[in-house]
């Protein structure tokens, strides 16, 4: 054959070669296919480990293990709320994410504002959901500017236990 | 040939014939383990529990370091409310970051419905996230190979090889996905990955005071989720899909989608 057909066959061939060097380098060797096949799973394997290390943030205080971390040291404080009214509310969900407390940070940040109680405490007129039965305010008419901590005590909300 | 033998070998061509082809293939062993491996994850919700108090979303973008005002979300909540004169509504305000704390209808571009409180027929909450789905359309179309589906069903983005290209944010059903303002790559409920391998409840789990968000190994029959799934009315979003989710919900409507 003339050289004019083999010359741009070279270029070619040279091309696919250093195409397939550069990602002989460039993949990372873990790289393929989980259990599920190509098509769901084609990934690096080793990123699954890299989610895994992420730190996390909230401990355990959620209603599953109910205040369980918090009542080793504030134990007195957690049997003060009334498991009928806010028990139910993970402490974390207003004094702040505490996985590394009391080392990291040593005093929480605890959300006082109105928005937190408004998340559950606006009257909504919607008598077929469970917010019905949760006691709710106009937030436009209710004692505007003031924190609502400042009267209702938010670990015993009875209307008797007010400040 | 005689009529016995004539007869016996048609019998036996009958029987052959009647084999089903799909007995004859070989099982895979790789394939029947991806099936059934040990852990599945699954999420239960239960939308009558919930009243849009919005603490998930809130504990989600803090443990997830999602930007707290950026208008994107792994989780949100949806508020639907049916009028008495046939209309209907649905917002989500900020992915229900700060709860619902107006009556007024969110329909976006800074316009408010206000709705008669006698008009309101019925209303709900309905908290939302990935679906985890076991044929998830969103990892089918990533062209680099970032975003999979781990062996024990979770859905993950490989933040170092993801383009941002945006196909999977276009190809999920659900809308879950999005694009990370701050890491610059597609982003998505990743079930708290890092806190189940811990032993730890997701974040939202652990948030929601009322049990609205509930989340177990499937393929664990005693496992307090996979009963309720089995022996409950459960439904999923977008079943036509085809998608197979993994979250299922009690007490879906059917304008829920």
């Amino acid at each position: 054959m003339k050289s004019h057909v083999w010359r741009p066959l070279y270029v070619v061939i040279a091309l696919a070669v250093a195409l397939l060097v550069f990602r002989f380098f460039y993949v990372p060797n873990d790289f393929g296919s989980g259990k599920r096949g190509f098509m769901y799973s084609y990934h690096r394997q080793s990123n699954e480990t890299e989610w895994k290390n992420q730190p996390a943030k909230y401990s355990v205080s959620g209603r599953e293990r109910m205040h369980e971390y918090c009542s080793e040291c504030h134990g007195e404080i957690v049997k003060v709320r009334s498991e009928k009214l806010h028990g139910i509310i993970p402490c974390e969900d207003c004094h702040g994410p505490a996985m590394k407390h009391p080392d990291n940070p040593e005093k929480l940040t605890i959300d006082r504002s109105r928005g937190l109680c408004l998340r559950c405490h606006t009257d909504l007129p919607y008598t077929t959901s469970e917010r019905h039965r949760i006691p709710g305010i106009d937030p436009k008419t209710h004692n505007t500017g003031t924190e609502c901590v400042k009267c209702h005590n938010p670990h015993n909300p009875s209307l008797e236990g007010m400040k | 040939m005689e009529r016995r033998e004539f007869l016996q070998k048609c019998i036996l061509v009958i029987a052959g014939a009647s084999v089903p082809l799909s007995a004859l293939t070989l099982i895979d062993p790789k394939k029947v383990f991806a099936e059934n491996p040990d852990i599945q994850w699954a999420f239960l919700v239960d939308t009558n529990k919930c009243v849009g108090c919005g603490f998930c979303v809130k504990a989600c973008k803090t443990e997830n370091d999602i930007p707290f005002d950026a208008n994107v979300s792994r989780t949100w909540v949806e508020r639907y409310v049916y009028t008495k004169d046939d209309k209907r509504y649905v917002d989500s305000p900020q992915a229900a970051l700060n709860g619902f704390t107006d009556s007024r209808i969110d329909l976006g571009r800074g316009e408010y419905k206000e709705i008669d409180k006698a008009n309101v027929g019925k209303a709900f909450f309905v908290p939302k996230l990935c679906n985890h789905c076991s044929s998830p359309a969103c990892t089918q179309v990533c062209p680099v190979g970032a975003t999979y589906k781990t062996d024990d069903g979770v859905v993950l983005v490989d933040r170092t090889w993801c383009i941002g290209c945006g196909y999977c944010i276009m190809a999920c059903p659900y809308g879950a996905r999005f694009f990370h303002p701050v890491a610059k790559v597609a982003d998505k409920c990743t079930f708290c990955y890092h806190r189940l391998s811990k032993g730890l409840d997701s974040a939202c789990v652990n948030a929601c005071p009322f049990k609205a968000r509930r989340m177990g190994n499937i393929h664990d029959k005693n496992d307090p989720i996979t009963q309720i799934i089995m022996n409950e009315r459960v439904g999923v979003l977008k079943d036509e899909f085809g998608t197979k989710p993994q979250a299922f919900y009690i007490g879906l409507a059917q304008e829920v989608r």
